[in-house]
C-alpha cells in the first residue's frame, strides 16, 4: 500500500485477511486429523456406562465382577466412579445408562423424578468406625453407633467426614442426628470435613489419628491405616443396602436401554449374586447379595 | 569522480538533462510531539553516484535515510521515485543499519533469506551466495552461526546480504560508527568494490574522513535542513555556507 | 522414609517388567497430552502471532485477558469441558463424554493459553528487533509472521514443553471429563490420585517417579533437537 507521498506502509489488510482464513482451515484440518486418530471404541465396541460410588470401586469389587459378565454377554463396562451425589448427577444427565448407588432415599428420588425406570436391592454391607489405636473417646467395642459418635463429640476428638453429600455421608449425618449432636458448630474444630472420596478420607483420618465412619469393603482394601483400627461395628442403623437403577430412556433416548437391563438382569441372577457373595478381602466377605427376586 | 556535475541549490532545484534522477524530495518535512526534525528539504538523487549525507550527530540523517527509504512517511511535502517498482519491489532497494539486523542461522542462510524473500530466480541464487559471501571475504564462515560474529563480521554481512540482491539503490545508515578501525576499513572496501559494480548508494556519516574517502557527492545535513548540497571536491576544497566550512574544518557545530 | 523407598522399588519393578497395565496407562498419558499440545500449538501459535504484530482496538485487553488464562485452574476447564460434552448439554449427542476424546479437548484448552502468550510475548519481542529490516526487505506481514516464528524457535519449544508440561501433570480436568475408567480413560495422574484414595502410597508415589522420568526424558529430546539445530 502506498500513500499519496508515494511512501510504502506495510500492507496488512488484505494479508492479514489471508492468513487468519488459512489459520482457520488449518485449525479445522487439525481437529479432523486429532479427532480420527482419537476416534477409540471402533464401531464394534459394545459397552455401557455405569455411574457408581468411590467406595464400590476402591473395594475392588468390580474387578472381580465385570470381567465373567462381559465373558458371558459380550458387554463391556465402562465404570466412572464419583461421590453418590455426582453420580446421580451423571445418571439424570443422562451420562451413564446404568446407576450402582448406595443411598435408597436419593435412589428412590430419582425413580420419583422419572429418570429412573425402576429400582432393585443388589447387595449390602455394613459401616463401621475406626479410630486411633489409642481410642481416647473410649469407643471399641461398644454395640451403639449413636452412643460412640456422642462420646467422640464430648471428648472432642478429631472426627473425619466424608462431608460430601455421599451415600457414607447421609448415613453419617444421620447417625449425628441420631445421637443428637449439632456437627456444624464443630466444623473446623474436631469436626474435619474432608469434601473427598472414602479413600482420600481415610488418608486425612490415618495422618492426624482421626475417627471416621467408612463402609466394611473400603476399609479392609485401605493400604494407608496407620493407627487407625475397626473399633465400632454391629449396630443395625450401619446396615448399608445398594440399589441398582436403569436410566430412563424416555427422558434421554440414546441410553443404551437393552445392555443396560442385561447388566442389572445378571446382577440380580443365581450367577451374579453368587459373585457377589464370592468376593472377598483379605478372606472376609465384603458384600452380602440380597436382591430378592 | 567524473565531470558530470551536479549542483543542485538548497530551496531550488535544478538538475542537468544528463542526468537520470532517480528520487526527488521536494519540501520534504518530518514534525514529531511538535518539534521539526525535517524541514524544506528538497534533493534530486541519480543513478551513479556514491552520495554521502553528512552532518553532525543529531542533524536529522538517519530520519533522511529513513525517508528515502520509504520506512517512514514525511509529515510533509512529497518523496518521489521516478519508477513506482522502485519503491515497493523487493529488490529495488535494500538497507544496511547502523547496528546489523542479522539473523539466527547460518552466514550463508542469511543471504540466502534475503535472496528468497526478494523474490531472486532459485536458479541464480547459489552463484548470487558465492559472490556475495566473497565479497564481504566470509566464505570460509558461511556455516557458522551468524549470531556468533563479530560487530565487524555481522556488517560486513549485512552489506552482502544487502547488495547479493542486486538493488537499484543501496542505503547505509552510519555502517561503521559502531566498528574498529580495522573492520570500517573492510566495511569502506567493500563499500568501493560496490560502487565499481554500478550499485547506486546513499550512506550518511559524522565521520569527515570517511566523506572524503567515499563520497563523489555530499549532500550536507544540519538541525534538519540541507545546508549544502555538491559534489564531494567542490564540498571539501571550497565549501559554500558557513556551517559546512566549519564542519570542514572540524569545529563542531551547534 | 520407608514409603519412600518403597515407591522408588515398586518404580523400578513397574518399569522393569513392562508392566502391562502400565504401559496402558503410559501410553494413554502421552496420546492425549501430546495431541492436545500440538492441537494447542496449531492454533495458539498463529494466535499469539496475530495478537502480537497486528494492532488492534482492545489490544491490551486481550493480552491482559491471554495471560490471566494461563492460570485456568484445571478443574474448572474439567468442568466446563463436562458441561458442553454431556448428554444434557449443548454438544452431548456426539457421545464425547468418558472419551479419550474429551480429555484432549479438555487439556488442549488448557495448554491453549500458554502457548498463545508465550508465543505472543516472544513474538512481540522479535519484532522490536526485526521490524524495520522485514521493513525494508518489503516482506508481507504473512511472511515477516512466519520468519519470526521461525527466528523465536527455541522459545517457542520451551513454550511448548512448558504446554506438555501442564498437560501431562493436570488431573482436575481428565479426571471429570474422563471419569478415570480403567482401560479406557485411566491416565499417570488420575491413577496416581486412584490408588492414594486407596491408600497404596507406595505405588502412587511409584506412578508419579515414572511420570516424571517420562516428562525429564522428553524435555532432554528436545534440548537436544535444540542443540542438534544450533549448532548451524
Amino acid at each position: 500500500m502506498v500513500n499519496g507521498a508515494g511512501i510504502l506502509l506495510i500492507p496488512e489488510g488484505k494479508t492479514i485477511v489471508t492468513r487468519i482464513a488459512i489459520t482457520r482451515i488449518l485449525k479445522r484440518l487439525a481437529l479432523c486429523a486429532a479427532l480420527s486418530v482419537i476416534a477409540d471404541a471402533p464401531a464394534g465396541d459394545r459397552f455401557i456406562t455405569v455411574a457408581s460410588t468411590t467406595s464400590t470401586d476402591n473395594s475392588g469389587l468390580f474387578d472381580a465382577l465385570l470381567p465373567p459378565f462381559t465373558q458371558k454377554s459380550g458387554i463391556g463396562v465402562r465404570v466412572v466412579a464419583v461421590g453418590t451425589g455426582q453420580a446421580i448427577k451423571l445418571a439424570r444427565n443422562g451420562d451413564a445408562d446404568v446407576l450402582f448407588v448406595h443411598h435408597k432415599p436419593s435412589e428412590e428420588k430419582f425413580v420419583a423424578d422419572g429418570f429412573g425406570v425402576e429400582r432393585f436391592d443388589v447387595m449390602y454391607n455394613d459401616f463401621v468406625i475406626v479410630g486411633p489405636n489409642s481410642d481416647p473417646a473410649g469407643i471399641r467395642g461398644r454395640k451403639d453407633a449413636a452412643a460412640a459418635l456422642r462420646a467422640i463429640a464430648k471428648a472432642g476428638q478429631p472426627f473425619a467426614s466424608r462431608g460430601d453429600d455421599s451415600g457414607t455421608h447421609k448415613k453419617e449425618r444421620f447417625l449425628w442426628q441420631a445421637a443428637s449432636v449439632d456437627v456444624s458448630a464443630a466444623s473446623g474444630n474436631w469436626y474435619r470435613e474432608t469434601g473427598s472420596g472414602m479413600g482420600a478420607t481415610l488418608n486425612v483420618a490415618s495422618g492426624i489419628d482421626a475417627y471416621t465412619l467408612s463402609d466394611r469393603a473400603t476399609w479392609l482394601k485401605f493400604k494407608n491405616k496407620g493407627n487407625l483400627k475397626l473399633l465400632t461395628e454391629g449396630d443395625e442403623r450401619l446396615f448399608n443396602q445398594y440399589g441398582i437403577i436403569l436410566t430412563n430412556s424416555k427422558k434421554h433416548p440414546h441410553v443404551k436401554s437393552a445392555d443396560g437391563q442385561q447388566f442389572i438382569d445378571w446382577l440380580r441372577s443365581d450367577e451374579g449374586q453368587a459373585a457377589i457373595n464370592a468376593y472377598t478381602i483379605g478372606g472376609q466377605q465384603a458384600f452380602f447379595a440380597n436382591t430378592g427376586g | 569522480m567524473d565531470a558530470a556535475v551536479t549542483s543542485i541549490d538548497t530551496g531550488h532545484g535544478s538538475a542537468s538533462v544528463t542526468d537520470i534522477l532517480l528520487l526527488k524530495l521536494h519540501n520534504a518535512g518530518l514534525r514529531r510531539n511538535g518539534q521539526d526534525l525535517l524541514t524544506d528539504v528538497c534533493l534530486g538523487f541519480d543513478d551513479r553516484r556514491l552520495t554521502v549525507i553528512l552532518g553532525p550527530n543529531g542533524a536529522g540523517k538517519t530520519l533522511l535515510l529513513k525517508l528515502c527509504h520509504g520506512l517512514i512517511a514525511p509529515t510533509s511535502g512529497t518523496v518521489t521515485w521516478a519508477h513506482p517498482e522502485l519503491l515497493t519491489a523487493p529488490r529495488g532497494q535494500s538497507m544496511v543499519f547502523q547496528r546489523p539486523v542479522i539473523l539466527r542461522r547460518s552466514v550463508a542462510a542469511n543471504i540466502e533469506y534475503a535472496l528468497r524473500v526478494c523474490g531472486v530466480n532459485r536458479a541464480a541464487r547459489p552463484q548470487r551466495l558465492q559472490t556475495a559471501l566473497e565479497l564481504a571475504g566470509l566464505s570460509g564462515l558461511a556455516t557458522r552461526s551468524a549470531r556468533v560474529l563479530s560487530g565487524g563480521e555481522q556488517q560486513r554481512l549485512a552489506l552482502a546480504r544487502a547488495w547479493a540482491i542486486q538493488p537499484q539503490v543501496l542505503f547505509l545508515d552510519e555502517p561503521t560508527s559502531h566498528l574498529d578501525p580495522g573492520a570500517t576499513r573492510s566495511i569502506e572496501r567493500m563499500i568501493l568494490s560496490i560502487r565499481e559494480s554500478g550499485t547506486k548508494m546513499i550512506m550518511t556519516t559524522h565521520d569527515l574522513g570517511q566523506a572524503r574517502r567515499l563520497a563523489d557527492e555530499i549532500v550536507f545535513l544540519n538541525h534538519g535542513r540541507v545546508a549544502e548540497h555538491s559534489d564531494a571536491t567542490t564540498f571539501f576544497q571550497q565549501p559554500e555556507t558557513p556551517e559546512a566550512r566549519a564542519f570542514v574544518e572540524g569545529r563542531l557545530l551547534w | 522414609m520407608d514409603d519412600l523407598q518403597s515407591a522408588l522399588a515398586t518404580a523400578l519393578r513397574l518399569v522393569i517388567s513392562a508392566d502391562a497395565g502400565l504401559l496402558e496407562i503410559v501410553f494413554l498419558s502421552l496420546r492425549v497430552s501430546l495431541t492436545a499440545v500440538t492441537l494447542a500449538a496449531v492454533v495458539g501459535m498463529p494466535l499469539g502471532a496475530l495478537v502480537a504484530l497486528q494492532r488492534f482496538p482492545g489490544r491490551a485487553a486481550v493480552v491482559t485477558f491471554l495471560n490471566s488464562l494461563m492460570g485456568l485452574p484445571p478443574v474448572v476447564v474439567g468442568l466446563l469441558v463436562y458441561m458442553l460434552l454431556s448428554r444434557a448439554g449443548p454438544l452431548g449427542e456426539h457421545g464425547l463424554l468418558f472419551t479419550p476424546t474429551a480429555m484432549v479437548i479438555a487439556q488442549t484448552l488448557l495448554v491453549l493459553p500458554i502457548i498463545a502468550a508465550l508465543t505472543r510475548q516472544t513474538l512481540a519481542d522479535l519484532h522490536r528487533e526485526y521490524a524495520e529490516q522485514l521493513q525494508s526487505f518489503r516482506v508481507p506481514a504473512w511472511r515477516g509472521a512466519l520468519t519470526l516464528l521461525w527466528e523465536g524457535r527455541f522459545s517457542l519449544l520451551t513454550a511448548i514443553l512448558a504446554g506438555f508440561g501442564r498437560a501431562s501433570a493436570e488431573v482436575g480436568a481428565v479426571m471429570i471429563v474422563g471419569g478415570n475408567i480403567n482401560h479406557v480413560t485411566r491416565t499417570m495422574t488420575t491413577a496416581i490420585a486412584l490408588e492414594t484414595s486407596k491408600g497404596d502410597l507406595p505405588l502412587a508415589l511409584g506412578l508419579g517417579f515414572v511420570l516424571i522420568t517420562l516428562v525429564i526424558a522428553i524435555n532432554a529430546l528436545a534440548l537436544s533437537v535444540q542443540r542438534l539445530e544450533s549448532r548451524v
